[in-house]
């Protein structure tokens, strides 16, 4: 990936301290391809939203050197660099009316009149607020303002723009319905998108690829399928998406699976992700759509498990069960009527693939 | 009552002259036993028991070492003497205000005030002051004198005791280069500036100033009155004091004057007398005292009207006591000011703590009144409001 | 609540007992609304009588004047038939009322403040009343005028007795007249001659000055707020409290501290002399005038502006000037085009109080503003505890309220009331 020529956007090995003792971003190198949808993706003080500072020029990097379309930017000021940028809190300047928060870097370009007027109708209507042009930011709503925000730093038609937690302050029915906007803004406009957020479903369903941010480094960089599906480590398979955790050591290993015996003595066939040896300590992660009640003989493992609890959620059950000496794992099921009724308290049969056990680095 | 109102009813009459006079023999025997005065045990002034009285006394002074001079020589024996209690506010400059304030909202809280002579005429006209009775109130004169005739026409009203003689007069700077060795001996040298160049203070008003000025103009002393009463007499007094508007600091406390000479700020300036004694003797600055045609005041003590008889009978007591011969005579040891009775005059001695002789520090002494003006209280109890409305146009231009 | 019966729009909503709903809704909220008036009434109390009776009574004394008829009941009544045009003093029966009045009111002692207060119109007067208290006991019957005229000639005088008909009536406007530099003339209201003239002067020149300082305080304050809202907490806590020391050091201490600095022998013209700005002669007069008032009262009232401006700057989130920024707006754009406007508030309440809080100081501009840094406030000072002409001070001080009032309403037009914010 490092070698894309052209990149919108590339940091190369970037390093940032606020306090010359502690590293907040440590070797940051990525590329992001012109017209991409990227998320960095991380818990608060990963340093994702730092990383986009230092993108914005808003803070200088300790290290290193950012390049904007081939270019190094470290000495830009950010007015200079051409970035558009939505604010968690939106940042409509409160004393401006709707139109003139669009018009504002249409005029600091000294475009004119007629002009302005033009693209801020066109703006406005991209984000469905046609009518909203003379009214104050306080005047709108929470999901309003954030249309506002985002037609204002795509109104001046820059090349990339940066979201941070643009969604952070909406319930939850607006921000799926803002994510799927934003998307399909990003769709048809075709600009570079750097978004930051905390929230894995958003990045999940908005990006081309997502990188994962921990203490201050990216631990995995994908689409964000193959995230899901075959996450670098334990912290990303912890990260995205609900996963059951099993500890245990290698007790054999070969090209493409490898056996892990349990805490508990349960031999498990895994896929070897980061364990290169015997007696690696690992920690097993299985997402539990992938455990089956139907068949499990037919499948690679096959364990025995209690039900603790079973959860009715409509489309799928949840249910808790007590297996191989943990007591938290769940499996989903498809709610398939009543066909076969599970009942708690009682021990069942469960099965699952090889492919969809990965065994990854040790995670206490 | 109509006789004890006002001794000096006529302001050019014979009772001004003769306040003079006392005046001038005050000094005169301050002179004469200045050195030798015996001292008076202050223990063996037999004191009447005072009966159906409060154990305590709200007293208000001028603060600063003018109410210290007052604390040391007359409240520290007295409560020494009687346990009583005494709480001292610092209001004096602004009593006639307050007590009529408080006399409007029928609370009197003070019970005896300090006031200057003019105040105190004031607070009579305006019924806020009661009436005393010197010869029963006072005490007598150690002779036997009665108390009327030893403070005599420095009783300038029927509800003032007076305490003090002091003076508002000139210190100058003695190490002025400008003035080539020349020093000011005359109060016309303040309005030269050809001679003695440099800033001076006066005080931002017009009482003083205004005679000052016409005096260096050419009016005689004793027409200076009948020359301020005229519109023209108020503008002749006003260009004169033109002549050196550009090199005044307005003063309004005191305390000014002093600091102003002491920074250097001025080379010259008005004030009271006892202010000066202590840049010049306490603080040992530069500064030299321009005795002539200093302006003697008085300052004394009030009874607001309508007390209490308790209270009023504690007041009585301690202003019978305060007002003694030899209290009077005390003070003098604190504070360069005139004792206001005939008696007290040869009773004062050194100073506390610097131990010179205080008779000569006195606006009194003969060296230092030969060229004095009289305040005139009367006309000026007239012409106040006029003329003030008139000097402040005119400093305001 | 109710159970509203909806059967066309003009039906009365009523609630299950049949009573108007908006009945029982006003009966159920005035419990709320007696609760609530029971717990402000302490301050409503105590703003009745420490803010609204004050200025009650302020407005009051301003065009009360009932002493004269009071004191000289009779005589009031005795020269409505005596006309001063005709250049002559009133008759035998004047005098003989002016007796009777005098005689009840040096028993009570109420001539001499009669006295006093005709002689803020007519100088001499009050000698006048304080000689004639005490002699009017030894007066005999007859012949009145006469005696009176023994006692001074004064009583013969057309003016002063002029100066008691014009002020018979219980209401008067001379307080005002006189605050305004006019008086009532042969010929009514004319200006007083131009020596006497000062308080126009002395109201123009605090308004003006007032806004030097109000100036000044933006000009100083500004950034300092902006320091204190941007910093790091620990330094702006630092910085916070050295603005805040101006409040807790006594007003004298403050001034005599200007003084020491600013005087022609002080520190800053020293320092001007011994790096050779200025030589010895040419020392900088930076106090006892006008510049002495603005730097003075800069200092004290400059907390003033900074906590609303702060606090208000506080509340301007970063994200408005990164936002402005990624626009591609310079550093001086946002600040002049974002920053700036939405601090316009804080400005606003800062400008008010410190406007307000100025115009009203007097010690200050009295220890250091010599004789062309004094404000109206001095005089209303002077009248109150020195000349003791309260009617004087009340009305001088009712057309400062009303001057505050309208420059309030002035500001409302320009920039809007509703646009200022303490935070």
């Amino acid at each position: 990936m490092a070698d894309i020529r052209g990149a919108a956007v590339r940091f190369e090995k970037v390093q940032k301290s606020y306090d010359g003792e502690n590293l907040v971003v440590k070797d940051l190198n990525l590329d992001i391809a012109p017209g991409e949808f990227l998320t960095m993706l991380g818990p608060s003080g990963s340093g994702k939203t730092t990383c986009l500072m230092m993108l914005a020029g808003f803070e200088p990097a300790t290290h290193g050197e950012i390049f904007l379309n081939d270019k190094p930017i470290n000495n830009v000021p950010p007015y200079k660099r051409g970035i558009g940028m939505v604010f968690q809190n939106y940042a409509l300047f409160p004393h401006m009316s709707v139109a003139e928060n669009l018009a504002f870097p249409l005029q600091i370009r000294k475009m004119n009149k007629t002009d302005q007027q033009a693209k801020v109708k066109r703006a406005l209507e991209m984000v469905e607020l046609g009518a909203f042009g003379n009214r104050r930011p306080a005047q709108l709503s929470g999901g309003q303002q954030q249309r506002v925000a985002v037609a204002r730093a795509l109104v001046f038609d820059p090349e990339l723009v940066l979201m941070d937690e643009p969604l952070g302050a909406l319930d939850k029915q607006l921000r799926e319905q803002m994510q799927y906007e934003i998307k399909h803004i990003h769709e048809n406009l075709g600009v570079s998108v750097v978004y930051v957020t905390h929230d894995q479903t958003e990045a999940l369903t908005m990006s081309d690829r997502v990188a994962v941010f921990e203490d201050g480094v990216i631990q995995q960089l994908s689409p964000p399928d193959v995230l899901y599906e075959s996450p670098k480590n334990s912290f990303v398979a912890q990260f995205i998406g609900e996963n059951n955790k099993l500890h245990g050591k290698v007790t054999k290993i070969a090209k493409g699976v490898c056996e892990v015996t349990l805490d508990d003595g349960t031999k498990l066939k895994a896929e070897p992700v980061n364990v290169s040896a015997v007696g690696d300590p690992t920690t097993i992660s299985l997402r539990p759509e992938r455990v089956e009640f139907d068949n499990p003989d037919k499948l690679d493992n096959t364990v025995k498990g209690k039900i603790l609890e079973i959860l009715y959620l409509g489309d799928h059950l949840r249910v808790v069960m007590s297996v191989a000496g943990n007591p938290e794992f769940i499996v989903k099921v498809r709610n398939r009527g009543i066909k076969r009724p599970l009942e708690e308290g009682k021990t069942y049969s469960i099965g699952w693939s090889a492919e969809d056990c990965k065994a990854l680095d040790f995670s206490g | 009552m109509a006789g004890l109102y006002c001794p000096v009813c006529n302001p050019k009459g014979e009772n001004y002259m003769k306040l003079k006079t006392i005046l001038m023999s005050t000094a005169a025997a301050g002179l004469m036993l200045g050195g030798t005065s015996v001292a008076v045990n202050s223990a063996s002034h037999g004191m009447a028991p005072c009966e159906g009285c409060t154990d305590s006394l709200t007293v208000v002074s001028w603060g600063g070492a003018y109410q210290n001079s007052q604390v040391k020589a007359y409240s520290e024996p007295y409560a020494e003497a009687t346990g009583v209690k005494f709480v001292w506010d610092e209001s004096s400059n602004e009593a006639v205000a307050k007590l009529r304030a408080m006399n409007e909202a029928g609370n009197v809280t003070w019970d005896l005030v300090d006031v200057v002579a003019s105040d105190a005429i004031r607070l009579c006209d305006e019924g806020l002051a009661m009436e005393i009775d010197a010869d029963n109130d006072l005490a007598d004169a150690p002779d036997g004198t009665k108390a009327s005739e030893d403070f005599g026409d420095l009783m300038v009203s029927g509800c003032f005791v007076p305490q003090i003689v002091y003076s508002t007069t000139f210190g100058y700077r003695t190490d002025v280069a400008d003035w080539g060795g020349k020093k000011p001996e005359s109060i016309c040298d303040v309005f030269d500036l050809e001679n003695f160049p440099g800033k001076r203070s006066l005080e931002k008003r017009p009482i003083n100033n205004m005679e000052w000025a016409l005096i260096c103009d050419g009016v005689a002393k004793d027409e200076v009155y009948d020359v301020l009463a005229t519109p023209e007499g108020v503008q002749k007094a006003l260009d004169k004091l033109g002549t050196i508007k550009d090199s005044v600091v307005w003063w309004s406390a005191g305390a000014e004057t002093p600091q102003l000479l002491a920074d250097g700020e001025v080379v010259m300036g008005s004030t009271y007398n006892g202010r000066l004694f202590s840049v010049i003797e306490e603080q040992k600055q530069p500064v030299a005292m321009l005795w002539d045609a200093q302006v003697f005041d008085l300052d004394g003590w009030i009874v607001p009207a309508g007390l209490p008889a308790d209270r009023l009978a504690r007041v009585k007591h301690f202003l019978k006591y305060a007002t003694d011969t030899q209290r009077l005579a005390d003070q003098a040891k604190y504070i360069s000011y005139g004792p206001a009775r005939k008696s007290s005059a040869p009773l004062v001695g050194k100073h506390a703590e610097l131990g010179i002789d205080m008779a000569p520090h006195m606006p009194t002494d003969p060296n230092n009144a030969k060229n004095t003006f009289l305040y005139n209280y009367e006309w000026w109890a007239d012409n106040r409001d006029d003329l003030d409305a008139k000097f402040q146009a005119w400093l305001a231009q | 609540m109710a159970d509203a019966a909806v059967s066309g729009t003009k039906t009365v909503l009523t609630t299950h007992d049949g009573k108007p709903l908006k009945v029982s809704l006003a009966k159920a909220l005035r419990r709320e609304k007696l609760r609530a008036l029971m717990l402000i009434a302490p301050l409503l109390l105590f703003i009745l009588l420490s803010f609204i009776m004050p200025i009650a009574d302020m407005l009051f004394r301003s065009v009360e004047n009932g002493i004269v008829a009071e004191t000289l009941p009779k005589t009031v009544v005795a020269l409505k038939n005596w006309d001063p045009a005709s250049g002559e003093a009133p008759g035998e029966d004047v005098f003989a009322a002016l007796h009777d009045d005098m005689k009840v009111a040096v028993a009570e002692k109420t001539h001499t403040r009669l006295g006093s207060r005709l002689n803020y119109d007519q100088p001499g007067i009050s000698s006048l009343f304080r000689k004639s208290g005490r002699r009017i006991g030894r007066m005999k019957e007859g012949d009145y005028k006469q005696q009176f005229l023994d006692i001074d000639d004064g009583w013969g005088s057309v003016e002063n007795w002029t100066t008691i008909k014009r002020l018979s009536p219980t209401i008067t406007d001379s307080y005002f007249l006189a605050s305004v530099d006019a008086e009532r003339g042969a010929d009514g209201i004319e200006r007083k001659p131009e020596n006497e003239r000062i308080y126009i002067l002395l109201f123009v020149r605090t308004i003006l000055l007032s806004m030097a300082i109000t100036v000044s305080c933006i000009l100083l304050g500004y950034p300092i707020a902006y320091l204190l809202a941007n910093l790091p907490v620990r330094t702006s806590n630092l910085l916070m409290i050295l603005v805040l020391l101006p409040f807790w050091t006594s007003l004298l201490v403050r001034t005599s501290a200007w003084k020491v600095l600013l005087q022609q022998q002080g520190v800053i013209n020293d320092v001007l002399v011994w790096i050779g700005l200025i030589d010895d002669a040419g020392r900088l007069v930076m106090i006892n005038n006008m510049t002495g008032t603005i730097i003075a009262m800069t200092h004290i009232l400059l907390p003033f502006m900074i906590l609303p401006l702060f606090s208000v700057m506080k509340t301007i989130s970063p994200s408005y000037v990164r936002a402005a920024k990624s626009m591609g707006a310079t550093d001086w754009t946002t600040f002049w085009r974002i920053y700036f406007p939405n601090t316009v508030p804080g400005i606003g309440a800062g400008s008010i109080l410190v406007f307000i809080l100025a115009i009203g100081y007097y010690i200050t501009p009295e220890l250091v503003g010599g004789t062309s840094g004094v404000f109206i406030s001095n005089r209303i000072a002077y009248h109150i505890s020195s000349s003791l002409n309260w009617g004087l001070a009340a009305a001088l001080g009712t057309i400062l309220l009303v001057l505050v009032l309208a420059l309030y309403w002035v500001y409302d037009r320009i920039v809007g009331i509703d646009n200022v914010k303490l935070g």
